[in-house]
């Protein structure tokens, strides 16, 4: 009854190293170290290498680790030189970017905001390299652009963040601190100031086109997992002379919604979604603040969040106070016992559409439990 | 009829669940089977209680329609049909025609003889929305704890339900949740251009090999994971954001009432730190 469903290599057959293709260019790969890994045989290939560090690829990881070391130095020097205090702390450490009063000044002080631009500078160089990179990688085997130009959408939501709109808001400030939950703080007192991002309707679309990546490859990868044992991972040969495998995955999703991808517009749609999650994602930041100073009030105006005359008989309410006490506060909380939560009425119900006002001091940066930085 | 080139050879008998040959038949391109009779029933009732919900509602604006779940005074029990029993009837038919849907992908399956993996990753997102709408409101107590069904009254509910932990990026499984989501995004960008840049190379240029893939990601990071290995990486990323997604919220409540960034305290306060002179204080 129980059938074999391809989800790992049962069989590993092992050859000899696949050495790499004779380039049609002057791109020869140096030999260099590659090697089997028997576990990573029962998910993919089992090949590891060999990797090819051109001066792009070199050039970007050396940009990369100064970058690193900024950041990292400069988290170690905020708990004063303290190896363990710098690992406790580690998820609270920040390198903050350049305070409002330094504006777009590209020398401010090391310890107001330098440290922080020359980081940002060198990242952006070691993503730029990379993307160098992924563009000669694949001109260098006759291969499209297409990784390249997905990626470059990506740093367009990374160029967004840090730097276009911090130049069109006038401040260096803007831009979203180095750091695990600085990072996180950011988010959130981001969409705190500017009335709540689920109104922005890029956010949304940003939002509907992660879900929909995440949708789209569990139904592809689902279906050639299943359509495998007719060879449907073969997908470059399913596109150039479609064989039974993907004739029955197009039929499977035709007869199941009544409308079917081909094996290769499957990638397609895959490519646009992905892409689309970021571009739409950099366009919805890149308006906040600059065109859009208060999402909810926009929405109101645009007929799309409930006004005033509406509002009291609707259940949502588009920002509770932040610093209200949490609904029950036990008072010894216990985490391992269940224990419902009372949902606090004027959390939930507040019948006013008020609109929210820019929370001051969201932002929580030190520590929980007030752990000073320890001097040595 | 709808019927593709190489269709009609398919479109054999077989592989029902249920019902035998009694609805093993196709309406223009879906089929239908037991399982899609069910699917009509649940969807075009709970269409219609949506429906009923926003005429007896205040607006007809297709964005603030909401279909909002009961009062939580009415507990776990029924409420009226215009105080959330809309909402309660709605559940039950959303779940209804989720299963039964899943349930039909898995004849589609067995009459074509292909794997049954679309139907098991269909089931965890099944699965994510029982969690929302019935096993997190029943361990609090009260059908209130679903979210309303309206496109942006259930993104205040998002908003309500996140503040209420004061900051939800700290929900350790939000972390990993989103980091599959991210992951998978970029995943599913990278499998994308990987296919359509070996098959539309550019003018001039042959349509390349998975040779040519496997180098590609060999000098690009080292390794290659393969054709059939992508696609399991790919599922089992979605699933995983969809599961942890779940965890997200079964413990926002049931197991953790207070906000998210108080629950890393457990790191500060480890016993490892004691020869730091920062943990005393």
């Amino acid at each position: 009854m129980s059938t074999y469903q391809n989800i790992f290599t049962q069989v590993q057959v092992r050859g000899p190293f696949e050495e790499g293709l004779a380039l049609p260019r002057d791109y020869k790969s140096p030999p260099s170290g590659a090697f089997f890994s028997r576990l990573l045989g029962k998910l993919g290939n089992a090949q590891v290498g060999p990797l090819h560090l051109g001066i792009s690829g070199v050039a970007s990881l050396m940009c990369g680790f100064v970058a690193i070391e900024i950041i990292g130095l400069n988290m170690w020097a905020s708990v004063g030189w303290d190896p363990i205090e710098f690992v406790r702390q580690l998820p609270w450490l920040a390198l903050e970017p350049p305070p409002p009063e330094q504006g777009l000044n590209i020398m401010p002080p090391l310890a107001e905001g330098g440290w922080w631009l020359m980081a940002g500078f060198f990242l952006t160089a070691a993503i730029i390299l990379w993307w160098v990179r992924t563009y000669n990688r694949a001109k260098a085997l006759g291969l499209g652009t297409h990784v390249a130009w997905a990626f470059a959408s990506a740093i367009w939501l990374y160029l967004v963040l840090g730097f276009i709109r911090p130049i069109m808001m006038g401040s260096w400030s803007e831009a979203v601190p180095f750091g695990i939950f600085p990072h996180l703080d950011w988010t959130n007192s981001f969409s705190l100031t500017y009335g709540n991002l689920f109104y922005n309707p890029f956010h949304a679309l940003s939002i509907a086109f992660l879900y929909g990546s995440a949708l789209l490859f569990a139904m592809h990868g689902a279906t050639v997992l299943a359509i495998s044992r007719y060879g449907g991972e073969r997908e470059i040969e399913q596109i150039t002379d479609r064989g039974t495998a993907f004739e029955r995955g197009a039929l499977f999703w035709r007869w199941t919604m009544g409308f079917n991808a081909t094996a290769e517009s499957i990638h397609r749609w895959a490519w646009w979604f992905a892409v689309l999650c970021t571009l739409t994602g950099g366009i919805g930041i890149l308006l906040t603040g600059t065109a859009v100073n208060n999402w909810y009030d926009w929405a109101v105006a645009h007929h799309f969040a409930p006004g005033l005359e509406t509002s009291a008989t609707y259940v949502g309410t588009p920002l509770p106070l932040p610093d209200l006490p949490p609904p029950v506060a036990p008072a010894v909380p216990d985490p391992g016992v269940l224990q419902p939560v009372v949902p606090d009425p004027a959390a939930i119900l507040a019948p006013d559409g008020a609109v929210p006002a820019p929370i001051e001091g969201a932002t929580p940066t030190a520590p929980p439990n007030g752990s000073a930085p320890s001097q040595p | 009829m709808a019927l593709l080139s190489f269709e009609r050879k398919y479109r054999v008998r077989g592989g029902t669940l249920i019902g035998g040959d009694l609805f093993d038949f196709w309406v223009g391109p879906f089929y239908v089977g037991f399982f899609g009779v069910t699917t009509i029933f649940f969807a075009t009732l709970g269409t219609a209680l949506i429906i009923y919900g926003a005429a007896i509602g205040p607006t007809w604006n297709v964005w603030l329609i909401s279909i909002n779940p009961p009062d939580a005074s009415y507990g776990l029990g029924l409420a009226p049909l215009k105080e959330g029993g809309i909402w309660q009837l709605v559940t039950i038919c959303a779940i209804g025609a989720f299963g039964s849907w899943a349930l039909r992908q898995v004849e589609i399956s067995r009459k074509l003889g292909i794997g049954l993996h679309v139907p098991f990753a269909f089931s965890f997102a099944i699965g994510a929305y029982v969690t929302l709408v019935v096993i997190r409101p029943v361990l609090l107590g009260s059908w209130a704890n679903g979210f309303p069904y309206g496109i942006f009254s259930h993104l205040d509910w998002v908003s309500n339900t996140g503040y209420q932990y004061l900051n939800f990026h700290y929900n350790p499984a939000h972390m990993i949740a989103i980091t599959f989501f991210f992951t998978t995004c970029f995943a599913l960008a990278l499998h994308g251009s990987l296919i359509l840049s070996a098959t539309n190379p550019g003018k001039n240029e042959v349509v390349k090999q998975p040779e040519h893939e496997d180098q590609f990601f060999r000098e690009m990071i080292a390794y290659s994971i393969g054709t059939l290995g992508i696609h399991r990486l790919g599922l089992f990323l979605a699933l995983a954001a969809v599961f942890f997604s779940a965890v997200t919220m079964i413990i926002s409540g049931p197991v953790w009432t207070l906000g998210w960034p108080e629950w890393w305290d457990w790191w500060l306060d480890l016993p490892i730190w004691a020869a730091s002179s920062g943990a005393a204080t």
